[in-house]
């Protein structure tokens, strides 16, 4: 599936991303976490092929996607949709850019997760936490091998957002298409993800690596056993370590 | 219904104003050459309203096909200004520059070299109606959120697909205000180009009525030069509203 190779990358003398490496596996939720300035939008720029790394690779199924656009499914921080034009033509904006976009299908998903009475309104007419869930059908419906999640939720209020974590939750457990997902909240990594991936301060290297250990499909519950508390302890250790070394420098 | 009584509002002011004028010509006595009360000139429009309305049309027509080419020539411009650098690197001040250059001065110019016909006077308006277009549509175009400018690099959007999917539609508030300034500087133009020569037109009418002394005319010409601009104006507001879909909060933008 997706996998980065050993890449650096560097802005004029300020180097950002140092010999990284991890993989994506078919089918699996990876959540990268780590502290605030590690790079963490700059490696979705390099997966997304907006900017080119200095060193290493990044393989899609295989191949080189490097500085190829538009290979990724992708869901940015705010929901970005386009103000003049309804839900349904938003969500197939990704599909237009390549084809003839197929509207019944479009439809289709904004029927199963409960959007079908917006398909012709305009963003502007929904709330925020409707929003994002629009712009993650379109993410799902531009058909792409991957998902790479920045940060989605950040910009909803609390309860929004674990309304939110259960609804995406929800669908991707029946849907299961890799997803790389970026966050800097601990909770919303441990209640979604496979696999945690814990970054360095810049420049950005893999830390830890932490196999979240429950089963699908995950309840809420999850949020209040032990085992949460403890691998919760231990990611904010380790996010811990990260920021003391920052105040050292 | 806020702005029904706003604009009620407004028309008692102007109104009020009329009255003004017409209390102060009746008793200072001022003759009706050198300024006419406002129901004397309401007087005279009716009565001359006949000779007076193909003088009109004249001027609607020419306005209208004026603004059409400049609102085209403006759109062209902001586009490629807009999408080659090299290019608006080159022009863009010459751009600013050639609008220090009165229209005024340049009409007779315009005459010498093109003559009497149509092409001339379309020439005044479309400079007239170009440079409001040309520099709202490209402030339009450059204020495109950067966050769904980033959003189409990463789905693999093309230079040209960006530009006509996001930067041209984003840019409809923008346009609209700017040709909603061309429009009523369309009127304008029209009458400055039937000025310096013409066989029909409000410009042509107002001439003769100045060359005669009949101020009443002038004012009445005056009067229908202000009425076509709004006309113009409230028709442009229309097509926009019909045009610029969801945008709540953006269309704030252009509620001139």
């Amino acid at each position: 599936m997706l996998s980065i190779q050993n890449i650096d990358k560097s802005f004029d003398s300020l180097q950002v991303i140092r010999n990284l490496s991890f993989e994506v596996k078919d089918g699996e939720f990876v959540a990268i976490i780590g502290p605030s300035g590690s790079g963490k939008s700059t490696l979705f720029q390099l997966i997304g092929g907006v900017s080119s790394i200095d060193k290493g690779a990044i393989l899609l199924n295989g191949t080189d996607i490097q500085q190829k656009r538009g290979t990724i499914g992708y869901m940015p921080q705010q929901p970005c949709l386009l103000p003049w034009r309804t839900i349904v033509e938003n969500v197939t904006i990704v599909e237009e850019l390549q084809q003839k976009p197929n509207i019944e299908r479009a439809k289709e998903w904004l029927e199963k997760v409960g959007l079908a009475s917006f398909e012709n309104a305009y963003p502007n007419e929904l709330s925020g936490g409707m929003q994002q869930r629009v712009s993650f059908i379109r993410a799902i419906i531009s058909d792409k091998p991957i998902l790479c999640l920045d940060e989605p939720f950040s910009a909803l209020d609390e309860f929004t957002r674990l309304e939110m974590q259960a609804w995406l939750l929800s669908i991707w457990e029946e849907y299961r298409k890799s997803i790389l997902f970026v966050t800097h909240s601990i909770e919303e990594a441990l209640f979604l993800a496979d696999r945690i991936i814990v970054l360095t301060k810049r420049p950005a290297t893999v830390k830890n690596e932490i196999l979240v250990p429950f089963a699908r499909p995950r309840t809420e519950e999850i949020r209040h056993s032990a085992t949460f508390t403890a691998l919760k302890q231990q990611l904010f250790m380790y996010l811990k370590e990260e920021k003391d070394d920052v105040n050292v420098d | 219904m806020k702005s029904a009584i706003k604009q009620g509002r407004t028309i008692i002011f102007i109104a009020f104003l009329l009255s003004i004028w017409e209390l102060i010509v009746r008793f200072a006595d001022v003759p009706h050459w050198l300024l006419p009360a406002p129901s004397a000139i309401l007087k005279e429009g009716f009565q001359s309203y006949d000779t007076f309305l193909p003088h009109v049309l004249a001027t609607v027509q020419l306005a209208i096909l004026g603004l059409a080419i400049g609102i085209l020539c403006g759109l062209t411009v902001a586009v490629i200004l807009h999408r080659f650098t090299f290019i608006r690197e080159l022009f863009y001040p010459i751009l600013i520059m050639s609008q220090n250059v009165p229209v005024l001065v340049l009409a007779p110019l315009l005459i010498i070299w093109f003559g009497f016909g149509l092409l001339p006077k379309l020439i005044i308006i479309c400079l007239v109606c170009f440079f409001p277009i040309v520099i709202s549509a490209m402030d339009g175009f450059r204020q495109t959120s950067p966050e769904l400018k980033y959003y189409f690099e990463m789905i693999g959007a093309t230079k040209a697909q960006t530009f006509w999917k996001l930067e041209w539609p984003y840019a409809y508030p923008a346009i609209f205000s700017g040709i909603k300034i061309a429009a009523t500087y369309s009127v304008m133009g029209a009458v400055i180009a039937e000025w310096l020569g013409a066989k029909k037109g409000i410009g042509v009418y107002m001439t003769l009525a100045q060359s005669s002394f009949r101020t009443d005319r002038v004012f009445v010409a005056i009067f229908a030069i202000v009425f076509l601009s709004l006309l113009l104006f409230s028709v442009i507001r229309l097509i926009e509203k019909l045009v610029v879909k969801g945008r709540g909060l953006h269309a704030q933008y252009s509620k001139h």
